[in-house]
């Protein structure tokens, strides 16, 4: 019978019935009923005689009943993140797993391991962590569990299980084969929407990445200059008497504007930015995942071609086509599914990031506006107060 | 000032133009004309408004006019021209003279020159200022017949008494490094305001790429299409919105150049003075040393060390006839050394009264000027981020509707 315990299965490797996926999916991500917490903090350098790097602490809350304890702290490095991401692409290959920050950034000055660059990582592990326990299907994923809960061995011995590379390798190939045959002549509709969506889709959101980091140089070029250009005034005060307190007034001004667009480019820098190349990740991802589909479906019909003249040893071959055609129904339904969940996820992001970008700038314009009106409040209070003396007789 | 020229005439310069002709050389040349256009106040004008005079003067005209009162009233502070070539440019701005948005600030700052002089008390009563604004034709010849260029300083003459000279006022000494104090923070100030209207140039302008990448976007959305789009055009404002603001600086770069300049016309009024008390302090010495050559014949004592009394001494003595000769005419040489020492002191106490309080005068002005400058400043500050405020205020809105 169906029933959600059959979902909520530790066997990665067994197939996941369509109707009880579509069970699971009858639920809505709701936020109250979380019940898992997931943070990644405290990064920690680690130096042997072969190498150098980083982990991170996991700490996990939880109060879910197939979880031993309801909390749990352990320390993981990328490699470890990669692995899990991995894991869960095998077995879910049609659904949208989230995305790890980049190996390295080719780009930019960035060293390897610079402040910036470990915060900016561990802030995308982090994120990457709660998305997948975000996620109906992927939260309740016996690797993703054993991610969150084994110690250092535990994790290690538990890795070198699995299909072994031979295996892997075959799937490989198979995947190849199946996909230059095609698994597009066949295609519903519905993902040739997806796929020009997303070709479109990945055009802009790289643009709009480009444009986040160019506001950021130029914003930072200002910010530069404005520094040197409040202490001018006060330089000049300095050789005035009648003037120095009005040039004292605009130094101070300038001053406070420039800490203003330092908070603005932080604003950038930790909000827009990071959310803008997390779905520049997503892009390729979901393109990933339209081609996986198309290779699945390439299996059914290169399988269904081939038998296609061979009509006596039909019915021997029936099973074997039936379980194909399941594998493309379930492999197409999780698509579609996640696909619904994914953009509904994103067009909150982009609401909530453009918003806060909106509101930092607000922010900026308004903290410059009252340290402005000030000052020409106190200048004109000066100019009545000289008026007035002067009418005096 | 209530008899300057100011009150009694209304002067503008009000269009720009410009020509071709043939210059000195007889080569052909294009340069811009400004047409000044005058009327006098009807104080009691009841309806009936005074004709409009106009006639065209170029820039080197106007420079002309004021070397020419530089040079008749050196202790005067001569308020200064527009700059003569476009300085302290950022990237958008043109360092081309005949580029239409130059030609229009310069044409500000020529009737603000000429505002400038007809509202000071000793320049507005000027004649060959008046014949500037008034009379098209021959007025060159006339500048050059009161012939002051003879009377100008030469520059090394000038050099040469500001490193030589013993015993400056003291309040003039301070000046001079006021000024200088001044010309370098303010050309400072200068340089770093155009670089950072070049930065923020360039942060408005990059909003503006928004506009595009959001509205192909907004194609391939069904729910956030409209926001999306909505907001781009926000940002497109937002992006075009800086052209004005920046506009609207360069009039208060031009009000600091304004005393930028000014900073050279005190140090004129300092050089000169340096020049006279130099002058004097030569004139003084020049008569100190013929007094005592004179005493020297006279009583035939050799005081201090001179070539000539060492080869008088070594050649023979010269005749009494001879010697007597000499002594009257020093005593002649003296009587008007020291009539001339008595009125370049008169000369040099009178300029150093007019030109202080010319200074205070200005003093005044500058303080007044530049407090106004910095208000204003303030003033166009608080309409930008207001402006900013509005369009980040709509696209917010446009946003949370995504």
């Amino acid at each position: 019978d169906i029933s959600l315990t059959e979902v909520n299965s530790f066997s990665p490797s067994m197939p996941i019935s369509p109707s009880s996926m579509i069970n699971q999916y009858k639920f809505e991500d709701e936020p109250e009923l979380r019940d898992l917490f997931i943070t990644v903090d405290d990064p920690e350098s680690h130096i042997t005689a072969i190498e150098t790097f980083i982990t991170y602490r996991v700490v996990t809350k939880t109060s879910r009943g197939e979880f031993d304890s309801s909390e749990y702290e352990v320390r993981r490095r990328y490699q470890d993140f990669l692995w899990l991401k991995s894991k869960l692409e095998e077995a879910h290959p049609t659904l949208i797993i989230p995305p790890l920050p980049e190996k390295f950034i080719m780009k930019g000055m960035v060293e390897r391991f610079s402040d910036e660059f470990i915060e900016t990582r561990r802030k995308a592990l982090h994120k990457f962590l709660n998305r997948i326990a975000d996620h109906p299907t992927l939260t309740f994923n016996e690797d993703f569990k054993i991610f969150l809960t084994a110690q250092a061995w535990e994790l290690s011995s538990h890795k070198k299980q699995g299909p072994g590379l031979l295996s892997r390798m075959g799937q490989t190939v198979r995947a190849v084969a199946s996909s230059v045959r095609g698994g597009v002549k066949n295609r519903p509709e519905m993902f040739t929407e997806m796929n020009d969506y997303m070709e479109t889709f990945s055009q802009k959101i790289n643009v709009l990445d480009k444009i986040a980091h160019r506001i950021y140089k130029e914003e930072r070029e200002y910010f530069n200059e404005m520094k040197e250009y409040g202490p001018i005034h006060t330089l000049w005060s300095a050789s005035e008497e009648d003037i120095a307190d009005s040039l004292k007034g605009v130094a101070s001004c300038i001053d406070k504007c420039c800490k203003a667009t330092e908070k603005r480019m932080a604003g950038l820098s930790e909000n827009l930015m990071p959310i803008l190349h997390e779905y520049v990740l997503y892009s390729e991802i979901l393109m990933g995942v339209l081609k996986r589909r198309d290779q699945i479906q390439g299996e059914l019909d290169s399988r269904v071609d081939a038998l296609a003249n061979k009509k006596t040893e039909k019915d021997l071959f029936s099973e074997e086509i039936g379980k194909l055609e399941d594998k493309v129904e379930c492999a197409n339904n999780a698509l579609k599914a996640d696909w619904d969940r994914w953009k509904k996820n994103m067009q909150c992001d982009m609401r909530s990031t453009f918003t806060n970008v909106a509101e930092n700038n607000l922010c900026y314009y308004e903290e410059c506006l009252a340290t402005w009106e000030s000052f020409l409040a106190s200048q004109t209070v000066d100019l009545h107060v000289e008026e007035d003396s002067e009418d005096r007789p | 000032m209530e008899d300057c020229l100011a009150k009694k005439m209304e002067i503008t310069v009000s269009e720009a133009e410009k020509r071709t002709g043939r210059n000195a050389m007889n080569m052909q040349e294009t340069y811009t004309a400004y047409l000044i256009e005058t009327r006098a106040v009807e104080s009691q004008g009841e309806g009936q408004c005074a004709p409009v005079d106009s006639l065209w003067r170029r820039y080197s005209e106007f420079e002309l006019l004021r070397n020419y009162l530089s040079v008749t009233y050196p202790h005067i502070v001569v308020p200064p021209l527009p700059e003569k070539r476009a300085d302290f440019v950022w990237h958008k701005l043109s360092a081309d003279n005949m580029d239409p948005d130059f030609v229009e600030r310069r044409r500000i700052g020529l009737e603000n020159f000429l505002l400038r002089v007809a509202s000071h008390p000793v320049l507005c009563q000027d004649k060959i200022f008046y014949s500037f604004l008034t009379q098209e034709g021959g007025w060159k010849e006339m500048v050059n017949e009161t012939g002051f260029q003879l009377k100008a300083d030469s520059r090394l003459k000038a050099l040469n008494a500001t490193f030589r000279v013993k015993n400056p006022d003291k309040r003039f000494t301070e000046l001079k490094h006021y000024s200088d104090e001044l010309q370098s923070v303010i050309s400072h100030l200068l340089r770093v305001r155009a670089r950072v209207a070049d930065r923020l140039y360039g942060v408005y302008k990059v909003h503006g790429n928004y506009g595009r990448v959001f509205s192909e976007w907004s194609a391939i959305e069904k729910e956030m299409g409209d926001g999306l789009q909505s907001a781009g055009h926000h940002m497109d404002v937002y992006a075009a919105s800086i052209d004005d603001i920046l506009e609207e600086e360069e009039h208060y770069a031009d009000q600091l150049k304004e005393y930028l300049f000014y900073a050279e016309a005190l140090r004129a009024v300092c050089r000169k003075h340096e020049l006279m008390q130099y002058d004097l302090e030569m004139a003084a010495q020049d008569l100190t040393s013929k007094k005592q050559q004179c005493e020297e014949l006279a009583t035939g004592t050799v005081r201090t060390f001179s070539l000539k009394g060492m080869t008088s001494k070594l050649f023979g003595q010269e005749t009494p006839e001879q010697r007597e000769a000499k002594i009257k005419v020093l005593e002649e040489q003296i009587q008007e050394g020291e009539e001339q020492l008595k009125s370049k002191n008169l000369e040099g106490r009178d300029f150093v009264k007019s030109a202080w309080a010319d200074i205070e005068r200005f003093k005044e002005q500058k303080n007044h000027d530049l407090k106004e400058a910095l208000i204003s400043y303030a003033v166009m500050q608080i309409s930008m981020c207001k402006k900013g405020i509005q369009v980040w205020t709509n696209a917010k809105e446009c946003f949370s509707k995504m």
